[in-house]
């Protein structure tokens, strides 16, 4: 009964927004906030309604095979939650940092389309509304990146406008093939009617959808437009695009794609063993050169997603539910250091790791931070981090994918070394530098301590009493196809 | 048989537009090539053999008539092109307030 | 470009105070005949917008910027789309889906049938009309400079 009004009321509140605003913000900061934390409370109350029952909603009171319908299964919640949380964070730490830049209402309105546009792709099961909310969140991100009128950032949004362009054209072309070979538009439908088609259009729908959200993912060879895009844009944008956009759009898309619907034969399996094999190691190469700190972190991001891609290849359910748990990892703790990096951006007004020094003096709550930030991407035990990453590397070996293993912690020692690069230049260096703008406040001060916190904190999923209850209904739902199959064509 | 090989002739059109041109406006206006011919692609989808156009008027039968749904995609996949264009053509604006030109060469200050 | 902001010549002035209205009456009927003939709310609200363009184009942009009131058109396009959620969350309300059919339906091929489709089209044709002359004004309003860009 409440899944349409997750896309109601982000949409409601932008327009209103736009409506009710005149020169100032403080209207459009009231509205962003109640509408991001109602949404957070009502994911947080359906993702323990969806453990036990998962839902399904038809618009328009019309019947399954004729109308658009919203599927909410265990995995969808669990995306909620993250996208939620994150853009809570988000709002908090952009009050400040936004009036920094421009005292408009207009970022509110085009964030809250951007959070409508991914609660529309996680829930709905009809592939062509899938398409269409996708297309309103890469508006919003298009326009988000290019906020801040310098020149780097109106070429980084032109750059990831036209390369999104290209990929949306080929995902169309793919729904229209799904529609001439399926005659239906229905996610369930045609998972249903999969194995009864001629395998050769499958694996032509296989590889189109590959391509075309594997942009979006930003998996090698796909990635070029993200160093650009999430180093221009501002520092809590950066937080959204990097921490839930390219795992919304791209890879919550890929596992409903290829776990529910079409089915992962053996060949798409090492394609995805090779993809993210390539992603974690060229990133990490291409992320040791860097010396400007968010091109650092967007390369960390690549290598992360590969960890991911990497995972889903190898198709057992520990290595699914280690992706899954990256998935949560990864948007926190990139957020954290997307806010940091922020941080230090405004203070200082540079983001050259050369020109930084001893920052642990000047800025103690970022610096804290910061080196939590870097010990969970680093994999250390008790942070949130190791463990995800552990149940990557165990599901290879126990899966007999030795290369992939190889691969995974060949990744992570390069991850420890770039971050160490990070840690040494910025914040542990040698000379003061001078600070030229104004101090961390405190809604970001706020935003960052509770990533933090987090951070520590979801290492409590990995507890056989809790992982129980919380990751494995997950694991579930994705792996057992016939599950969706009756939720959609049942209900 | 013929008329998707020219589809996808026109899409490759638009896809050489988009990667060696070097002013911005022509790469919008390839982009917009390669959008058509994914429209284009729909619609050939929809076609029945001796089907009539998808009207229902008094007196009509609904046997026998073209598919209309791939229409209704055609529909919002332009309206959605028509956004995508606005937003490139503004970017394109403010990329030439900043760097006063249209080279694609020239407006290269992020690399690495 | 010496009138730049004064529009074009006289006999474009005259021949647009007569034809905007033939432009605009035809939008309006493709907008309201949307569930019989082809078209609907999309297709008719762009056709508004030529016209409202092409007033732009003819007279200049003082003129049309003190002639139709752009703040006004801020405002109705958020209203018209805060309406069409409300009639979505009225099918809630009234009918248990979101966007269910709530009005009566009427008989086949009537004018007034249908149920609540006319009335989003009706909705879909002003925000389009205003958005898409929206978009326009603003490119227009942005000023190149002739030598040395701003940084």
């Amino acid at each position: 009964m409440i899944l349409p009004y997750f896309v109601v009321i982000p949409l409601l509140a932008a327009f209103l927004i736009s409506l009710i605003s005149g020169k100032k913000d403080n209207w459009a900061i009231i509205l962003a906030i109640i509408s991001i934390l109602s949404l957070l409370i009502i994911s947080i109350v359906g993702f323990i309604h969806a453990l036990d029952n998962n839902v399904l909603y038809e618009l328009s009171d019309w019947d399954i095979p004729y109308t658009i319908c919203l599927v909410m299964d265990s995995f969808t919640a669990f995306m909620l939650v993250i996208i939620h949380l994150i853009a809570l964070t988000s709002l908090i730490f952009s009050i400040s940092y936004i009036r920094h830049l421009s005292r408009s209402w207009k970022y509110y309105s085009l964030f809250l389309l951007l959070i409508a546009g991914m609660n529309g792709v996680v829930l709905t099961g009809d592939i062509f509304n899938l398409f269409v909310f996708m297309e309103i969140a890469l508006f919003s991100a298009y326009a988000l990146v290019a906020y801040g009128n310098r020149s780097e950032e109106f070429e980084a949004s032109f750059k990831y406008a036209v390369m999104g362009s290209i990929s949306s054209t080929l995902i169309l072309i793919g729904v229209g093939i799904t529609y001439s070979a399926f005659s239906t538009l229905t996610l369930g439908k045609i998972a249903e009617m999969v194995p009864e088609t001629s395998p050769a259009v499958v694996n032509w729908l296989r590889a189109i959808f590959v391509v075309g959200f594997g942009l979006k993912a930003a998996i090698i060879p796909f990635h070029a437009w993200l160093p650009d895009a999430h180093s221009s844009a501002p520092a809590p944008i950066s937080s959204m695009l990097s921490g839930v956009l390219i795992k919304a759009l791209g890879v919550y898309v890929i596992i409903r794609l290829f776990f529910s619907v079409f089915g992962m034969p053996a060949t798409f399996s090492i394609l995805f063993k090779v993809l993210g094999s390539l992603s974690i190691l060229v990133a990490s190469f291409l992320a040791i050169n860097q010396w400007d700190i968010k091109r650092l972190l967007a390369y960390s991001s690549i290598s992360q997603i590969g960890f991911i891609v990497l995972a889903l290849g190898i198709h057992t359910p520990l290595a699914v539910m280690g992706a899954v748990f990256h998935i949560l990892n990864h948007a926190i703790f990139k957020g954290l250091l997307f806010y940091n990096s922020g941080s230090v951006e405004m203070y200082l007004g540079t983001r050259d790791l050369r020109k930084m020094g001893r920052l642990s003096k000047l800025m103690p709550v970022t610096s804290a931070t910061a080196m939590i930030g870097t010990l969970s991407v680093s994999g250390m035990p008790i942070f949130n981090g190791f463990f995800s990453k552990l149940l990557i590397i165990l599901a290879a070996i126990q899966a007999g994918a030795t290369y992939s293993a190889i691969i995974a912690v060949l990744g992570s020692v390069l991850t420890l070394a770039y971050f160490l690069k990070f840690q040494r230049y910025g914040f542990l260096g040698n000379d003061e530098p001078s600070p030229e703008g104004p101090k961390v406040s405190l809604g970001m001060k706020t935003a960052m301590i509770t990533l933090a916190v987090l951070c520590v904190l979801t290492s409590i999923l990995i507890i056989p009493g809790i992982r129980e209850n919380v990751l494995t209904p997950v694991v579930d739902d994705i792996i057992n196809k016939a599950g969706y199959i009756s939720l959609v064509l049942g209900g | 048989m013929i008329i998707y090989v020219l589809c996808f002739i026109l899409l490759l059109v638009g896809l050489y537009g988009v990667l060696t041109k070097r002013d911005l406006i022509k790469i919008i206006l390839s982009l917009s090539i390669m959008e058509y011919s994914a429209n284009l692609f729909l619609i050939l989808f929809a076609y029945r053999q001796d089907g009539v156009f998808a009207i229902l008027s008094k007196g009509e039968q609904a046997a026998g008539m073209v598919d209309p749904l791939p229409q209704a995609l055609v529909l919002t996949s332009i309206v959605i092109e028509l956004g995508i264009t606005a937003m490139l053509v503004a970017l394109a604006v403010r990329l030439y307030q900043k760097y006063n030109t249209f080279d694609i060469t020239k407006i290269r200050r992020l690399s690495g | 470009m010496k009138d730049k902001g004064k529009g074009m010549t006289l006999i474009v002035k005259t021949i647009t105070r007569y034809t905007v209205w033939l432009i605009a009456l035809y939008g309006i009927y493709i907008i309201l005949h949307g569930h019989l003939t082809p078209g609907g709310g999309f297709a008719g609200g762009v056709i508004i917008a030529l016209a409202l363009l092409n007033i732009m184009l003819a007279y200049g942009r003082e003129f049309t910027r003190k002639w139709l009131r752009i703040n006004l058109l801020h405002e109705l396009e958020a209203t018209s789309a805060i309406i069409f959620l409300i009639i979505g969350i009225l099918g809630v309300a009234i009918s248990g889906s979101f966007l269910a059919n709530f009005l009566h339906h009427g008989k086949l091929f009537n004018l007034v049938s249908a149920g609540t489709i006319p009335i989003l089209n009706i909705v879909i044709g002003i925000k389009v009309c205003v958005g898409l002359f929206v978009v326009v004004w603003s490119l227009a309003l942005f000023h190149i400079p002739k030598k040395g860009g701003t940084e």
